[in-house]
């Protein structure tokens, strides 16, 4: 069908000038991006999506960010998404160009990260021929995106990208990768655009409301407890719903914990809040865990890094739990009460049914759960030896806590430094800690920086990493230059792939098999031949003032090498397979 | 336990991989699956028979429900329901007491024999997974030359219908 023959003016009606624009597959995109509000579209171009950029020059709403490798454009993506809450856009060529974002739409599709991934794809008529860059790029990311579809006209093309953010960003969110053929972006072949307003789904429709019963029944039963615990995950902060929890958890004044992903829902730094639970969680809060008798999951998926062996499983505990994946509840762990539902909402619903019941948590009770809580924290499970030789990693991490406020954007890379980051800077909000949790990523730190400052100009920045981990995409420091972000770098160089090392150390009777870094460049130099500021700290006296140094400096991005204790290990410790009553303390505190 | 469970799903292209790439990536049990387009050209129907206990049969149809081409589905086992197979079975059938002991065989099980010739019988049966085990049995292993079977599909019995 031409055009041409769909575009039927209406006689009687004053003809409106805006229906009568018509736009190539390349120009619908760019255009269709504008009406969808996309500030930022991350990528790399490449001979599928010429159309495309050639409609992306010399326009000046839609910025796009030229990455130096396609994983880095999906992680920027990514990191912009988590620290914003909506959408991250990428767009890659095909081929070679989509299998290397493949490692970041994982790393979102594990977090449930909104991502719209646009691909180029070979011109229809060479669809599986083995044309040069053709790789079958629905097939590859099927099993890692929440929803993915093949353009395959230009007249569905507004729609089919609609379909792809709505997907992407209601019910439990996940990237959505959009395979475009070269030949719909033709620029010859022109055609009516409207933007589609709205999207209807018959087999997609999320469930947004908890049912009341339900809500009866929890409330019932979070009432009833006399040793109470809330655990909380990313879905807390996915949903935006932060401030109906702390209503509800202060109105109860139970214990809450966090996993990794959902720090910062739950002010760190507030007294009922005990520290991240799971694998390198708290004392307190694993202990909790163990002995609660009414747990309230909220947002989390019972992960085996949270819950450990699922055998030992908070024996005594009846469980609550909240998701808007009903695939998520009674997954790993059977649930007494189910709620399907967005947090937001159902905790709005369940603090409404609380204050209507006129009942009280069982304060007697509770004041005698503290006291074994505060019994649990006594312990100090985080205290570390001090040094004045030698860096301490956590004191890196304490120091960059201080001299941001305890209020910068922190990413991380994964190992040793993600746990430090996790247990050492107390996030008091959401949005605030952005780290690859599900897929454990290395090479995700500074790419996620990039995203999280191009959102947000002038908040600090920094990410948390480590040598092996900021190796793995290094590159992205000339994206850095070119883009101007002052992102600091704060790199925890044990010289050893740290995490890998420590379960040598614990489970292989010290083979330290591949573990240990060896050639390392040079990161001041490195940096600085990047164009950035590069420093090197070895002594712990001056941790504090390079900070504070790299913080002054506004407009640069600046490389810290702090050059810590090579054989500091992350406590506690649950070994996997363990229960969370089977904790490792550090050497000094199992003394205590 | 066995469950037989009814799909229906957007007739697109690649969903019935979706439905497959669920069950190998979340090492799901096949033991069969059928699907073809239904009076709705914009839905095919696709039955699937799998086993696990029950709460692997409630995560089945949990990740399944999650997948945005899946419309609707029913696990037929929760109530009554019909369960059919069509097989075709090619026998060596040579010799008069092999002929006459195949087509009674066949008529004892309500199939037909729907092509001859004087060495062959192709033989056509429906049923349960069961009764096509049953007659597949009660041939001698030498006389089986081919067989074909489609998989069951099924519907509930009574007022009960997967339908959008
Ligand atoms: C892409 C990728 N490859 C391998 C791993 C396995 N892994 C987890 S932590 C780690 C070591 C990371 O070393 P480094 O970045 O130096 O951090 P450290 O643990 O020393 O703080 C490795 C190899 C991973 N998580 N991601
Ligand atoms: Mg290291």
């Amino acid at each position: 069908m031409s055009g041409a023959a769909l575009h039927r003016p209406r006689s009687n009606e004053f003809p409106k000038e805006i229906d009568n624009v018509k736009l190539s597959g390349g120009e619908i995109i760019v255009q269709f991006l504008k009406d969808e509000g996309v500030e930022y579209v991350f990528g790399y171009p490449g001979g599928a999506v010429l159309h495309i950029y050639d409609a992306l020059y010399g326009q000046e709403d839609i910025r796009h960010v030229l990455v130096r490798h396609e994983q880095a454009a999906t992680h920027a993506a990514d990191g912009y998404a988590r620290s914003t809450g909506k959408p991250g856009v990428v767009l890659v060529t095909s081929g070679p160009g989509v299998t290397n974002a493949v490692t970041g739409i994982a790393t979102a599709h594990m977090d449930s990260i909104p991502l719209v991934v646009l691909s180029g794809q070979v011109p229809r008529p060479y669809i599986g021929s083995d044309a040069f860059q053709e790789v079958d790029a629905v097939g590859i990311t099927r099993p890692c995106v929440k929803h993915n579809f093949m353009v395959r006209s230009t007249e569905e093309l507004a729609e089919v990208l609609k379909k792809a953010f709505y997907i992407a960003t209601t019910g439990r969110p996940g990237p959505v990768l959009v395979d475009i053929p070269k030949d719909v972006t033709d620029p010859n072949y022109k055609i009516d655009y409207v933007y589609p307003e709205k999207v209807s789904l018959r087999s997609y429709n999320p469930t947004v409301k908890g049912h009341p019963k339900q809500i009866k029944k929890a409330v019932d039963l979070l009432l009833s407890a006399k040793r109470p615990m809330i655990y909380t995950g990313g879905g807390v902060v996915l949903s935006d719903g932060a401030k109906e929890l702390v209503d509800l958890v202060r109105k109860l004044g139970y214990p809450i914990t966090s996993t990794l992903m959902g720090l910062g829902a739950y002010p760190g730094t507030d007294p009922q809040f005990l520290g991240m639970l799971g694998m390198h969680g708290t004392y307190e809060a694993n202990m909790a865990m163990h002995e609660c008798d009414v747990l309230f999951a909220v947002g989390a998926r019972f992960d085996d890094r949270v819950t450990g062996n699922i055998e030992h499983f908070c024996p005594a505990a009846k469980i609550i739990h909240i998701d808007i994946d009903p695939a998520s509840i009674s997954k790993n762990v059977q649930v007494d009460v189910p709620i399907v539902g967005s947090v937001p909402v159902v905790l709005a619903d369940m603090l409404k049914a609380i204050e209507q019941s006129g009942r009280e948590p069982d304060r007697e009770a509770l004041a005698k759960w503290w006291e074994q809580i505060d019994q649990w924290r006594a312990k100090q499970c985080l205290a570390y030896r001090k040094s004045d030789e030698v860096i301490k990693p956590q004191s890196v991490i304490e120091a960059l806590y201080r001299v941001t406020g305890g209020d910068a954007f922190v990413t991380s890379d994964v190992g040793q430094h993600q746990m430090w980051a996790a247990q050492y800077y107390k996030f008091d909000k959401p949005r605030r800690w952005i780290n690859s949790g599900g897929l454990g990523t290395m090479g995700f730190g500074l790419p996620a920086a990039m995203g999280v400052q191009f959102a947000h100009p002038g908040a600090r920045v920094a990410c948390v990493t480590g040598e092996g981990s900021i190796q793995m995409n290094i590159q992205e420091l000339s994206t850095c230059l070119q883009y101007g972000l002052p992102i600091k770098i704060v790199n925890l160089n044990n010289r050893y792939l740290g995490m890998v090392r420590q379960w040598q150390e614990f489970f292989y009777e010290g083979r330290y098999s591949m573990s240990y870094m060896e050639s390392l460049p040079d990161f001041v130099r490195l940096a600085e031949s990047y164009g950035h500021v590069g420093m090197r700290i070895e002594r712990p006296a001056d941790v504090e003032g390079a900070l504070e140094e790299a913080f002054r400096l506004k407009d640069r991005l600046v490389f810290l090498d702090f050059i810590t204790d090579q054989t500091e290990n992350v406590y506690p410790m649950i070994e996997a397979g363990k229960g969370h009553h089977e904790m490792h303390l550090s050497p000094e505190r199992e003394l205590a | 336990m066995r469950h037989i469970i009814s799909i229906l799903m957007e007739n697109e292209a690649g969903a019935l991989s979706r439905v497959a790439g669920l069950f190998s990536a979340r090492n799901y049990n096949i033991e069969s699956l059928t699907v073809a387009p239904t009076d709705d050209p914009s839905l095919s129907r696709m039955t699937i028979v799998t086993r696990g206990s029950e709460h692997v049969i409630e995560q089945i149809t949990k990740q399944l429900n999650k997948l945005i081409d899946v419309v609707k589905l029913v696990d037929l086992c929760e109530a009554g329901y019909i369960e059919r197979e069509l097989m075709l079975v090619k026998v060596r059938a040579e010799g008069n007491d092999a002929r006459t002991e195949y087509k009674r065989l066949a008529d004892i099980f309500r199939g037909q024999i729907i092509d001859v010739t004087d060495r062959i019988y192709t033989i056509e049966l429906t049923g349960t997974g069961d009764k096509l085990d049953a007659f597949l049995a009660a041939l001698p292993d030498t006389a089986l030359l081919e067989v074909v079977r489609s998989g069951s599909t099924g519907i509930a019995r009574g007022e009960r219908s997967l339908k959008v």
